[in-house]
């Protein structure tokens, strides 16, 4: 292997995965004839799961090694090209997959925060870390924080931080498999979980990061060609264009002028729509109603009479609420979506729409005053602000968290030189962009078929994806006839974010197959990410924490048995905490991106870019980050008990970073200037950083 | 060992386009979004501008900011002499 040249590996890379790719359109192509030939579904998505894990399991025992190099850095020869694939795929988890377009469905465009932070981080990637990380050459994050401000406590902190932000991003991902499995195969969701691991396990536990790059080439060729098949065939037969990115600017222009239709109560379609409205609202007062005479109940002391009378009105049906307090959190529930649905349709393309203080007004009171129409305004214009000021704060958190988790930037130390870790940036950056841009014209899509042809179809003849969804799970679609006219309106469809990408091949026309292929991709995403996340906090614990503290003297073969213990063992419980099924998966996410901008992207940048940057400033910068960032979501977000009216300036918990940020920054500046300059053994670090090739140079690799 | 003046100079370069790339950065994500419910009554094939920013625009920029980074700053290394010998 090693008298081979870097441009041979590099052709002979590109010749196994043409062939790879080939091969998969090939079985995808044999399936679709099985299909046509009466193989069930429920093969196919087995199928799917079983040929897909195995697929990645022999390319973790086939790079199998022993080599600490090869373990933690991958031997560091992974061309550009195939390092901007496997960070595609190590970056796009489940959420990005199967939430991303559904979220933009449901959110317009205040859903873009996402699409842009998740992009936007990678030039800070590119202009302010990786090529200095790649100079720098080691194995982890906290390599660079423990050599560049010295001392084991800057080392530490940052293990503490890639430990934290990590395991609630990898919890999520395992989760997300669960789901998939569960889905693909019909097996328990907890089953899933575990199967699930196994796939991840056999190939980082085998091969450490020479093995999950190599997956997660195979991996992202997968999740790509599984999200543009539906797409493109879906723009296809409803525009007409193949390529749905430009495509979708006329169809978003229809989507508006339906949008305008829907709240129009002079036309057709915005009558029907009022009447259904008109039905949530009377659902809504008819039970807030009952919601006020169980409160009186309750407080005459009669409150268990009360429940056994609804039981029986309900007709004793499973299920039904034991005690009053259950029953008032159904009904609030209840109540509060009958609530949702009484209102106006929201324009897709419209930024920071107010609460329509002064739309409600107007039809309330057609000859309100000036001043009241002004107060209305102006109750319009700041719940406008503080949606602004939530989405900047937004995009601002996720583009810093980018560019400061560990198992993202990790991947620029596989390069083999600063130059491939600079073009490697782009390309990861260009193969996220391949979805990225898609999404949002999915959502549209999807939408313009939800608005023209499902709204308006009758309910004795659903369209087929809309009967089977809704009866395999009524969190994804459910539909109902509120105002019983026997005709679909749009207030009566409840849609749940991740039915977009799911049923896309569906509403598209295309065979189950395609669908069992999209479910592959989803579970390619959650895996290959979980694969680099995991990886990451079992090297924290084994390299930083044991090698670099505690045993400095350990052999190879010890390092590497210890990594792969600690890698099982963590894995084993980010799978446990995953099949408790922890609350709110999706906050869980984002809280790891403002915790990790907190606590890592002022001490690594000004790490290079000041040279006065000290020991001193790191520990408290890093410190004070993470702990105004973790103090403010324990007293914003509901779920540690904390309350909305903690907020500042209105900020939602999930954007903490945007306190935690300046602070950390403002730590490492101060705590630096305080203290003396950092020794001239340091400041020749940063110079060796700076400059790609130095004479005379220090070497900072590791082996 | 002791920077040359040739070297100070390559990383002044390179703080220089860093800048540049930052700013193009900040502009087209920070000041479009700001101005987006303004930005969005302008309409071109089909879609309101800020709208498309958000979901294309700016994407296809961040991906050419870095392209070009990479390419000027690998151009850089080799004018001032620091680029890194071939592969071992």
């Amino acid at each position: 292997m090693t008298t081979q040249t870097q441009s041979q590996f590099f052709q002979q890379l590109k010749k196994y995965y043409t062939f790879y790719t080939g091969g998969f359109i090939a079985f995808v192509i044999v399936l679709a004839i099985l299909e046509q030939m009466g193989l069930s579904p429920k093969w196919i998505g087995l199928i799917f799961l079983g040929a897909t894990i195995a697929l990645y399991a022999g390319i973790g025992i086939m790079s199998k090694t022993a080599d600490v190099s090869e373990y933690y850095v991958a031997g560091r020869r992974v061309p550009a090209i195939f390092n901007g694939m496997a960070t595609g795929a190590d970056w796009m988890s489940a959420a990005s997959f199967i939430g991303m377009a559904g979220t933009l469905y449901l959110a317009g465009y205040d859903g873009l925060a996402f699409v842009m932070g998740w992009t936007g981080g990678y030039v800070l990637v590119a202009l302010f870390l990786a090529p200095y990380l790649r100079k720098f050459g080691q194995f982890t994050i906290p390599d660079f924080l423990g050599s560049r401000y010295g001392g084991n406590l800057p080392r530490t902190i940052g293990v503490i931080a890639a430990i934290i932000c990590s395991f609630t991003y990898v919890v999520a991902q395992i989760y997300g498999v669960g789901i998939i499995t569960a889905r693909l195969t019909g097996i328990e969701f907890q089953y899933g979980v575990f199967l699930g691991l196994a796939g991840i396990l056999v190939c980082s536990f085998l091969g450490g990061m020479r093995a999950v790059t190599w997956t997660q080439v195979a991996q992202y060729i997968i999740l790509i060609i599984a999200y543009m098949i539906p797409v493109v065939w879906l723009s296809m037969s409803h525009t007409g264009n193949p390529v749905p990115q430009l495509a979708y600017g006329q169809v978003l222009q229809q989507v508006t002028q339906l949008e305008k239709d829907f709240n129009n109560a002079d036309t057709t379609k915005g009558a029907l729509e009022a009447s259904a409205r008109a039905a949530f609202k009377a659902q809504q007062e008819s039970l807030e109603a009952k919601i006020a005479a169980l409160d009186e109940a309750v407080a005459a002391g009669t409150g268990a009479a009360f429940l056994e009378a609804q039981r029986a009105e309900a007709g004793n049906p499973d299920g039904f609420a034991a005690t009053t307090d259950e029953l008032k959190a159904q009904w609030t529930k209840a109540a509060a979506g009958a609530k949702g649905k009484t209102g106006p349709v929201s324009a897709h393309a419209t930024a920071f729409a107010g609460k329509g203080a002064e739309a409600n007004l107007l039809k309330s009171n057609p000859d309100a005053t000036a001043e009241e129409i002004a107060a209305a305004q102006a109750e319009d214009q700041k719940a406008s602000d503080i949606k602004r000021r939530n989405f900047i704060a937004l995009v601002l958190c996720l583009m810093v968290g980018t560019a400061s988790l560990p198992h993202i930037l990790m991947r620029y130390y596989t390069t083999p030189s600063v130059r491939e870790a600079r073009k490697s940036v782009f390309w990861s950056l260009f193969f996220i962009f391949l979805l990225y841009f898609t999404a949002p014209a999915l959502a549209v899509l999807v939408k313009f078929e939800v608005y023209s042809n499902l709204v308006g179809s009758s309910f004795a003849s659903l369209p087929a994806w809309v009967a089977n969804w809704s009866a395999v799970d009524a969190t994804l679609m459910k539909i109902v006839d509120i105002n019983l006219d026997g005709i679909v309106q749009l207030a009566e469809i409840t849609i749940g974010g991740d039915l977009i990408v799911l049923a896309t091949p569906e509403i598209a026309g295309l065979p189950y197959v395609i669908s069992g292929m999209v479910a592959a991709g989803g579970l390619a995403a959650a895996l290959s990410t979980a694969d680099g996340l995991l990886l990451t906090i079992a090297n924290a614990l084994s390299h930083d924490v044991y090698y670099k503290m505690i045993d400095p003297k350990a052999s190879t073969v010890r390092r590497l048995a210890i990594s792969k213990g600690l890698l099982v063992l963590v894995a084993l419980f980010a799978a446990y905490t995953a099949s408790l099924k922890p609350g709110d998966i999706l906050f869980l996410v984002g809280a790891a991106f403002s915790l990790a901008a907190s606590a890592f992207f002022p001490a690594l940048v000004l790490g290079v870019f000041w040279k006065r940057a000290n020991y001193l400033g790191a520990v408290i910068g890093m410190l004070a980050g993470l702990g105004v960032c973790m103090y403010y979501m324990y007293t914003t977000y509901p779920f540690f008990g904390g309350v909305p009216a903690n907020q500042w300036f209105d900020i939602a918990p999930i954007a903490a970073g945007i306190f935690g940020m300046p602070i950390g920054f403002l730590g490492v500046i101060v705590g630096s200037l305080i203290s003396k300059a950092p020794s001239v053994e340091i400041q020749q670090l940063v110079d060796h950083v700076r400059y790609p090739n130095l004479e005379g140079d220090i070497d900072t690799r590791a082996t | 060992m002791q920077l040359s003046e040739r070297h100070q100079e390559y990383w002044r370069k390179n703080l220089r386009i860093t800048a540049v790339l930052l700013a193009i950065w900040f502009v087209v994500t920070f000041v479009v979004i700001f101005f987006a419910p303004q930005l969005n009554e302008i309409v071109i094939m089909g879609f309101p501008f800020a709208f498309y920013m958000g979901a294309q625009g700016a994407l296809i920029i961040y991906v050419l900011i870095i392209w070009f980074y990479a390419r000027r700053m690998n151009q850089l290394d080799n004018e001032y002499g620091v680029q890194e010998g071939e592969e071992q």
